[in-house]
């Protein structure tokens, strides 16, 4: 069993068992964030391209590292400052870049589908880094070695999604990924944030923080953005955190002691999350951030390594 | 000079006729039809055997793009992409750079249409000035300069006051409204039908209920004013049942089905592919069955493609940032053959009604009939030809389409306008 893929686009089109191959090769790969010398030669001699068309440091920079500790040379090109501003079209910028011979291409773009665009106009290998409110498939991986590494497995386990899932790619991808892997699915939030007919995504609706995290064992926090007032989906971040906002208290009424709390970043502390939740001893968030380094050294290894890993 | 299309099967809905005959031409009307017609000296024939000879097929819901947007399309290449694709007439809508608001463009689009036109051109003035939704467009002169029709297509009047005055002002003209119907506040940011398949694909979607409560506010708007509403490309099963039901009660209200709402589900946007991106978005495949339903009955009055050109650079990119809408004029007819009439889903007659007398009754156009004395505009079709679709040969300046390479039985033959063959 190996990987075939040209690109890694969405997790809706993986199955479980690749899923678990990069789950599992990421675990493996941890080890050399610890090393005094983090760098193996596993991608030497390879080129990737961050094309990021959206601000982002966390997701950026960790693919950065990653490629880095593989031996990759890893150029970042970003929107501002780039022919993009010069007016130039996605795709041509894409074709350019391309022509330059890359290995991977890692594109965040604001645009669903803006990767599968990609993957389908250049030869080389596409990672997907979000796209738009579509998927970003890293961050769900991320999001699964960190719960296996808690929980010790994935089946049967239960888990609350909460806050903005209309606008969510890491809401997307993750739904796709934990169902694929047995988990069960609760995503909440007021209900101008929950995307219409989302149960035949395979999951449950909650309109109440409290039903929503009652048992289960991961609650994950999304993000909001202020937008969502402006466009009416909110009243007023007042309102939300009021009754969105995870704190202590809350936590402690009505979840379980074991509870994962997890976050995929960059927190609005005081609205989605309170300091104690996100600092507290429930929170997972900044191992997320850390593995993250880690799952995508396994995609990028995966997508670009010859055989035979040289962790 | 007269045309003799001799053994070909007549279908002619419009006078009940659907059988073998000869179609005779004489000065650019139909002279006759009948049995074992002769020819005379000056007679050019045409061997019709295994044909479909039909009515022209009329095409009232086009975008030809001149002037201002000749890199799209121009008259020249809409009306020979109408007459390739079988038709003998479109009308063409008003968004145009200028707008159609003032008679010189209409004076314009038909002086194009008379140098170098392939078929008849019908143009559509807009309600409001500059689309604007704000104040109305000099209607009257513009319906004496020949616009046959009004509407903001596009874009929808939100403003049912000022879409009020419209429609009484223009009663007298006998020109009817065309509605685009969609609340721009429901449909704010979408991209594509808003259902299961935008929620998985995380991309903003239009209800359906943007477009019933349009078509809703039309009708009652109708039904006041007394006007002649016709709501253009229809693609919800909503918007079907609220169409059926005014019509039952007698309100003047017409409504228009294009190609892609009736073969298309929303399902093709997963390929990001913009060729599935218009508006109304592909909606879902309950949708197609009842648009399906509702051709066949007779609710859906008539078939009309909303050809939109746009250029490869307008729909290559992001999904989200390309242009709105697919050219039809050179599809619609196969895929209609293929997708409806092959498979029994739809009655041949109905199909060519549909496309002929109906659209002509609606807008009160010449044609549609082969009656003796009617203008000789004609479609031929081969119904058993073979082909695949293929965007590069197109006769349109664009190449948006979502059907290429679809492989397609029945397809145009030759397209006789005014007695005169435009296309073969």
């Amino acid at each position: 069993m190996g990987w075939t893929r040209k690109d890694l686009l969405a997790m809706r089109e993986l199955d479980a068992s690749e899923i678990l191959l990069l789950v599992d090769t990421a675990a493996t790969l941890q080890e050399i964030a610890g090393r005094e010398i983090k760098k193996v030669p596993a991608l030497r001699g390879k080129t990737i391209v961050n094309l990021f068309y959206e601000n982002s440091t966390r997701t950026r920079t960790s693919f950065e590292i990653a490629g880095k500790w593989l031996s990759a040379d890893v150029v970042n090109f970003s929107a501002s400052g780039s022919s993009a501003s010069k007016g130039e079209s996605f795709i041509d910028t894409a074709k350019n870049i391309a022509a330059m011979s890359p290995d991977v291409v890692v594109v965040r773009h604001s645009s669903a589908g803006a990767a599968q665009l990609l993957a389908r106009s250049l030869p080389c290998s596409i990672v997907n880094a979000g796209d738009g409110s579509h998927e970003h498939p890293t961050q769900a991986l991320l999001d699964l070695l960190t719960i296996r590494e808690h929980k010790k497995s994935f089946e049967g386990l239960s888990v609350a999604i909460v806050g903005d899932i209309a606008h969510s790619r890491v809401a997307r991808s993750n739904i796709h990924g934990m169902r694929k892997l047995g988990m069960t699915v609760t995503v909440a939030g007021p209900p101008t944030l929950i995307p219409p007919f989302v149960q035949e995504l395979g999951v449950k609706v909650a309109y109440r923080l409290e039903d929503a995290i009652r048992d289960v064992d991961v609650i994950m926090m999304l993000r909001l953005q202020h937008e969502r007032m402006t466009a009416g989906l909110i009243p007023s971040l007042r309102e939300y955190s009021r009754y969105w906002g995870l704190t202590l208290d809350k936590l402690r009424m009505q979840a379980r002691p074991d509870v994962l709390i997890m976050h995929p970043g960059p927190v609005n502390r005081g609205i989605e999350l309170s300091p104690e939740v996100a600092d507290g001893p429930y929170s997972v968030i900044l191992d997320q951030v850390a593995k993250g380094v880690a799952v995508r050294m396994a995609v990028l290894f995966m997508l670009a390594g010859s055989k035979g890993v040289q962790a | 000079m007269n045309l003799l299309i001799r053994n070909g099967r007549v279908v002619d809905p419009a006078n009940s006729l659907d059988d073998v005959q000869d179609v005779l031409i004489s000065s650019g009307r139909i002279e006759r039809v009948g049995r074992d017609l002769a020819a005379g000296p000056d007679t050019t024939v045409l061997e019709a055997a295994g044909k479909l000879v039909c009515p022209g097929f009329i095409d009232i819901h086009v975008h030809l793009r001149e002037p201002g947007y000749e890199y799209k399309e121009t008259v020249a290449s809409g009306t020979r992409a109408a007459a390739a694709g079988g038709f003998t007439a479109v009308a063409c809508m008003a968004n145009t750079q200028p707008v159609n608001d003032n008679r010189s463009i209409t004076d314009y689009i038909r002086a194009k249409a008379a140098a170098e036109g392939a078929v008849r051109v019908y143009p559509i003035g807009a309600v409001t000035r500059a689309l604007g939704g704000a104040e109305l467009a000099e209607l009257a002169e513009l319906a004496e300069a020949g616009c046959v029709a009004f509407s903001d297509d596009g874009r929808c009047v939100m403003n049912a006051a000022l879409y009020r005055r419209a429609m009484e002002y223009t009663l007298p003209f006998g020109t009817p409204i065309i509605s685009h119907a969609e609340d721009h506040h429901l449909s704010r940011g979408a991209a594509m039908n808003e259902g299961v398949v935008s929620t998985e694909l995380g991309i903003a979607g239009a209800p359906a209920a943007a477009e019933d409560i349009m078509v809703a506010r039309d009708i009652v708007l109708a039904e006041l004013t007394g006007a002649h509403v016709h709501i253009a490309h229809l693609s919800t099963a909503g918007a079907v049942r609220l169409v059926r039901e005014a019509k039952a009660r007698g309100v003047r209200v017409t409504a228009e089905v294009t190609p892609h709402h009736l073969l298309l589900t929303d399902e093709a946007v997963r390929s990001f592919d913009a060729n599935a991106k218009m508006n109304p978005p592909l909606r879902t495949k309950r949708d197609t069955e009842v648009l399906v339903e509702a051709l066949a009955d007779g609710t859906i009055d008539c078939i009309a493609t909303d050809h939109a050109p746009h250029a490869g650079s307008e729909k290559e990119g992001e999904f989200d940032l390309a242009a709105f809408g697919i050219i039809g004029l050179e599809t619609a007819v196969g895929l209609l053959l293929d997708r409806l009439v092959k498979p029994g889903i739809l009655p041949l007659a109905t199909l060519v009604s549909r496309l002929s007398r109906d659209p002509a009754r609606l807008l009160g156009l010449p044609g549609g009939s082969l009656a003796p004395g009617a203008a000789a505009d004609v479609t031929l079709i081969d119904p058993g030809a073979t082909w695949t679709v293929d965007p590069a040969k197109f006769q349109s300046r664009s190449r948006n389409t979502p059907f290429g390479g679809w492989s397609l039985t029945g397809r145009p033959w030759k397209t006789i306008v005014g007695g005169t063959v435009a296309w073969e």
